[in-house]
């Protein structure tokens, strides 16, 4: 992975330097309320029910042992002995004290991390696909053009004052596992017709409020022009995005009402200043190029045989490969799903007994590095199959290995009413509940690929509107109930949920999800996922069976 | 009044001319509205004339009259108008404007580094003490990870 260089090390001391200065003149009087807020924000401090929530940022979703460990004594020695992992494959602590936030911030410091630009109406934490480098179906590594982005978008002096939030994800491979088309700029890495890899770009795209699917701008944007084209977007949407209303304040929103045309022409113009002063050379990608470069695998790695035999002997181990693995571009190797959905566990939760362990296993098993993952679960990269067994039992006794990625019970969940002072309605509770419902392993395996994410209300923080079964917390009069929509996603076919009908009441909801996959179990043709089911069905059969029965 | 030119304290020697006032002599400031109403006797003024701008207003307005003007005031109604950093952007790096740009409003003093590398060279305040900030913070970073004016 990325290895900070002095100029790196230095920028984010300096940072730090800079944030201890702002708290002590906010306690000091010095900084007003919202003055305060605004810098805070840019270093990762939002304020909620119970106590500040500090968000650190995972660049694309790589973290190495070592960060882990200083994660685990965060957890330990700041907060309640756990943290968070988001859906933008950040890290987020629910009960730091605001005074010890520099103090905090200094200790990740120390192993190149940082929680610059996690909030705040600016340039957000790039995201990527969490198999970048490893996948079968990759086309290039996103993960160097993850890096250029990730410098170029840190304390940009013109663009840390955005109309509102901001952010870029970037994918790699044939299916989109980024949600790349969920946001304010998405590009997919794609080969011209001399093989040449340059950018798909997308715009405008977003959840929240008001969902929209993002659109091409630029079929092909060439390797050296990827900064100044940014750039001109991002200028244009300073200069001419909403502020009146912070609703309608994202760039999807001036996509909408300039008209993507217009739009594209206004980026064109304001690009043309621009393409030939800066460009990307082809020596500072390869020089980036060089972190990511593969790590010492073993080339014998697939003549193993004892894998085979534990895998034809050991019914549980069998399941768990199945479920939480993912093929891996070498022979002998698999990518293996860190599953942060417990039963009893909040999704995303991890303790710092189990960071902890995990950093340990990273270092045995995965060449040191452990990865988040766009739905809550951490991933180690490069396994070799004949530690696969090995690897799975020392998950297995920590919690972390319920055979469930991918299925109903590996629900995205945002904090909802125990944490958010904005909330409408609880969705831990409700996760917690949907869970012990489904608890037999074999029907979740039976109903197969299914995504449920959750949200406590329309800020949509858990991506409920690309759930293929989403959930939102409504409020109705001061009770918590619950709308429900079905066949939204975020892969490459990206869709926005259709409402099944009226919400139901908090008492009804997870007999709803259940009534729900009953009919798609009863309707469903061979070999047919519940999202594909859904989409030939329409929401008719499932509307029927949930309001007959509530 | 004294301002941070240049990251020296020196004495604010324009005056500010509301839109019905009529010109004084010496050096002047007005808005963009009574620059293009005005502009032939505003060019014919004995003194230099600068321009108060606001987060809304358009710089390719004025673009090809920047020759006749000495001053661009970034008028900072709220600190979180990013348009001004790109106002700012825009008179340097497109129109290549080499004179003064002063930030002026309700900024942040813990803005100017920011405001200093997309161009800003001059900051204003009504707090005194302000002052003493900015040119502490002009310094908050000594490396930077992409090109911007400087
Ligand atoms: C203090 C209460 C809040 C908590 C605990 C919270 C929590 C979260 C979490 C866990 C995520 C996913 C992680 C990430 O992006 O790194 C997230 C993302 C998000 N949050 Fe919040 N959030 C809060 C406040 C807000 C507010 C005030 C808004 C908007 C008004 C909002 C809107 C969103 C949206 C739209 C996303 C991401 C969806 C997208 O990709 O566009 N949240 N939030
Ligand atoms: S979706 Fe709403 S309730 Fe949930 S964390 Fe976001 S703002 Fe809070």
């Amino acid at each position: 992975m990325y290895q900070y260089t002095e100029n790196d090390q230095t920028l984010i001391d300096e940072r730090v330097a800079q944030f201890k200065r702002q708290t002590e003149n906010y306690f000091k009087g010095e900084l007003s309320e919202d003055e305060y807020r605004a810098l805070r924000l840019r270093n990762g401090v939002y304020i909620q029910t119970h106590a500040p929530l500090l968000r650190v940022a995972g660049p694309y979703g790589l973290i190495s042992s070592k960060q882990i460990r200083k994660l685990a004594h965060i957890a330990r020695t700041y907060d309640k002995n756990y943290c968070h992992f988001t859906t933008r494959q950040n890290i987020q602590f629910n009960w730091p004290k605001l005074e010890l936030v520099p103090e905090i911030l200094a200790e990740l410091a120390t192993v190149q991390m940082h929680a610059i630009q996690t909030s705040g109406n600016c340039m957000r934490n790039t995201t990527s696909d969490h198999l970048a480098g490893v996948a079968v179906d990759e086309i290039d590594d996103p993960r160097p053009y993850c890096e250029i982005i990730r410098q170029w978008t840190t304390l940009h002096p013109e663009f840390d004052y955005l109309p509102r939030k901001f952010k870029i994800a970037v994918s790699g491979a044939l299916n989109d596992r980024a949600a790349t088309q969920f946001h304010d700029i998405g590009l997919h890495l794609v080969k011209d017709g001399t093989g040449e890899v340059g950018f798909k770009v997308f715009v405008g795209g977003g959840l929240g409020r008001t969902p929209i699917i993002g659109q091409v701008i630029k079929p092909f944007l060439e390797q050296k022009h990827l900064l100044s084209y940014l750039e001109a977007i991002l200028r244009i949407y300073n200069l001419f995005g909403r502020r009146d209303n912070k609703y309608k304040a994202r760039i999807k929103i001036l996509v909408k009402e300039t008209g993507l045309d217009k739009f594209t022409e206004m980026v064109d113009a304001e690009w043309a200043h621009l393409r030939d002063a800066n460009e990307l050379s082809a020596e500072r990608v390869n020089e980036i190029k060089a972190h990511f470069a593969s790590p010492a695998y073993d080339v014998k790695a697939d003549s193993d045989h004892t894998f085979a035999e534990h895998k034809a002997n050991d019914k549980a181990f069998a399941t768990w490969l199945a479920h939480n693995t993912a093929a891996h571009k070498v022979s002998g190797y698999a990518a293996v799903f860190i599953s942060l959905k417990a039963p009893d566990m909040p999704p995303g939760d991890i303790t710092d007994v189990q960071l902890d362990a995990v950093a340990d296993i990273a270092d045995a098993y995965s060449f040191g590095e452990v990865r988040a993952t766009h739905r809550q679960n951490l991933l180690l990269a490069d396994v070799k199959q004949a530690d696969l067994y090995t690897v799975w039992q020392k998950l297995v006794d920590l919690g972390l290995a319920t055979p469930n990625i991918g299925t109903a019970t590996d629900m995205i969940c945002c904090p909802g009413l125990d944490f958010c002072s904005l909330a409408n309605a609880g969705s831990i509770g409700i996760a917690k509940e949907i869970n012990e419902a489904l608890d037999d392993l074999d029907y979740i395996h039976d109903i197969g690929e299914l995504k449920i994410n959750m949200s406590g209300c329309m800020n949509g923080c858990a991506h409920q509107s690309v759930g293929h079964i989403g959930i939102l917390g409504v409020d109705k009069k001061g009770a918590e109930w619950y709308q429900i929509t079905l066949g939204g996603s975020s892969e490459n076919n990206a869709a926005i949920g259709e409402r099944l009908g009226p919400a139901v009441a908090k008492d009804e909801i997870t007999s709803a999800i259940t009534t729900i996959l009953d009919v798609y179990i009863k309707n469903r043709l061979e070999e047919e996922t519940f999202l594909e089911a859904v989409n030939r069905l329409g929401i008719n059969p499932f509307k029927e069976q949930v309001y007959a029965n509530n | 009044m004294q301002i941070i030119k240049d990251k020296q304290r020196v004495d604010n020697t324009w005056q500010f001319i509301a839109d019905e006032e009529s010109l004084v002599a010496g050096d002047i400031t007005v808005s963009l509205a009574r620059w293009l109403q005005d502009k032939a006797t505003l060019i014919a003024h004995s003194g230099k004339v600068g321009l108060r701008l606001k987060a809304s207003d358009t710089v390719a307005d004025f673009a090809e009259d920047l020759g006749h003007i000495k001053l661009v005031e970034l008028n900072f109604a709220d600190f979180a108008d990013g348009r001004s950093f790109s106002q700012a952007w825009l008179l340097r790096g497109r129109y290549h404007y080499q004179d003064e740009i002063r930030a002026i409003g309700h900024y942040l003093p813990e803005q100017v580094f920011y405001l200093s590398r997309v161009g800003v060279n001059a900051y204003a305040s009504d707090k005194t003490s302000a002052l003493d900030s900015v040119l502490n913070n002009l310094n908050d970073f000594t490396v930077k990870y992409q090109p911007s004016i400087i």
